[in-house]
């Protein structure tokens, strides 16, 4: 039996796909909408699919190894669905980076104007100390 | 090392509770500094314990208990007080029991006093879900502990430095007595249980409904398991 084949149509939509991820996590970046370290994650995404869409031995092959016998494309699904599970962890770990600092952030703030209050506070009566002094 | 000591209140919208627990921690002892955190309240929970003659710390937004109640600890580690008690803003902790929680740790055999509602056995009604979990985390704490801890969710704790240094460092988020009891162990520092009465709430809700519950346990549990494979925050001391 002969191993089933992508079909060139699929190969070249998925490879256009691919290709405008690429180029809109480029425009991204470039303009400064999306920093470099976010966007490693997604341009590597895109790369690995255009790689895999536009090499249909390669994609051929790979769902050979992987005993995906009816439809090679499928391997598609599931690189992308691998590389979105990724980046999502990725995002929660930086969403609990950020939380964390958010709440150093608030703690600072409220330490540091229970500080800047009582200073406010203490200087009038020093002026006054001051004054008595200095007579 | 002074002997200073400082009372930390964490309050969320406690506007009606806030000024009498002010007022009752000072009339227990006048030189006691209370600290109140306002943990983004939008009532007058920060101008009313101000009137009664706190300090308040104004959290902009709200943090949640523990990141609450840590905002206290890190002043009081920052202005050097040698003793802390927690007690929460809506009343139901009693300043005339405080003697009770903060004599181990002046005695200097705790680094970290907790009262307990169960210790001693005396009626404290709560719906069954609540008390199947107290009774959970109670058996799950006691076995890492080796210790027997009654009651995990207490905030009624007087601490030393140490313990204020530990918990400046790191505090964890959402319920965090529980954990902080694991931490406490885990940093080897010296935990007691005390047996104190408590008040019902007077007004307003306590933040775990029934409903939560079961969130509760899960987080709580899973924080417990994870944190077990925590690497310490500080360096532990040896005994």
């Amino acid at each position: 039996m002969i191993a089933a084949q992508t079909p060139l149509k699929v190969s070249i939509a998925a490879t256009a796909a691919s290709l405008v991820l690429l180029l809109v996590v480029f425009e991204l970046v470039r303009s400064r909408r999306l920093r470099e370290r976010y966007a490693l994650l997604w341009l590597l995404t895109g790369l690995v699919l255009v790689a895999l869409s536009a090499w249909r031995g390669g994609l051929n092959t790979i769902a050979g190894w992987l005993g995906v016998r009816g439809y090679p494309p499928a391997v598609l699904f599931a690189v992308g669905l691998l590389f979105v599970i990724l980046v999502l962890l990725h995002y929660s770990t930086v969403i609990s980076r950020l939380s964390d600092q958010n709440t150093i952030l608030a703690q600072r703030l409220a330490l540091l104007e229970l500080e800047v209050s009582s200073q406010r506070d203490a200087e009038p009566a020093e002026a006054a100390a001051r004054a008595v002094r200095s007579t | 090392m002074s002997d200073r000591r400082i009372a930390i209140v964490p309050a969320y919208n406690e506007e009606h509770n806030i000024a009498r627990v002010v007022a009752e921690l000072r009339d227990f002892d006048p030189a006691l500094v209370v600290v109140v955190v306002s943990d983004g309240s939008v009532d007058r929970t920060a101008a009313n314990a101000e009137a009664a003659g706190a300090l308040v710390l104004r959290l902009p937004f709200n943090l949640g208990i523990g990141g609450a109640v840590q905002t206290g600890f890190r002043f009081a580690w920052e202005h050097g007080y040698a003793l802390a008690v927690r007690c929460d803003g809506d009343g139901q902790h009693i300043p005339a029991e405080l003697p009770k929680v903060i004599g181990p740790v002046v005695a200097g055999e705790a680094d970290i006093a907790v009262g307990s509602r169960f210790v001693a056995g005396e009626g404290y009604r709560s719906s069954a879900s609540r008390r199947i979990g107290i009774r959970v985390l109670a058996a799950v704490v006691s076995a890492i502990a080796r210790q027997r801890v009654t009651d995990t969710t207490s905030g009624f704790q007087a601490l030393n430095r140490r313990a204020l240094e530990l918990f400046a460092a790191d505090y964890p988020h959402d319920y965090p007595e529980v954990e902080g009891m694991v931490m406490t162990i885990k940093h080897r520092l010296r935990l007691v249980e005390v047996p104190v009465r408590m008040r019902e709430r007077e007004h307003g809700r306590s933040s775990i409904t029934a409903l939560r519950s079961v969130y509760y346990m899960a987080k709580v549990l899973t924080a417990l398991f994870v944190g077990l494979f925590r690497r310490n925050v500080l360096p532990v001391e040896e005994a």
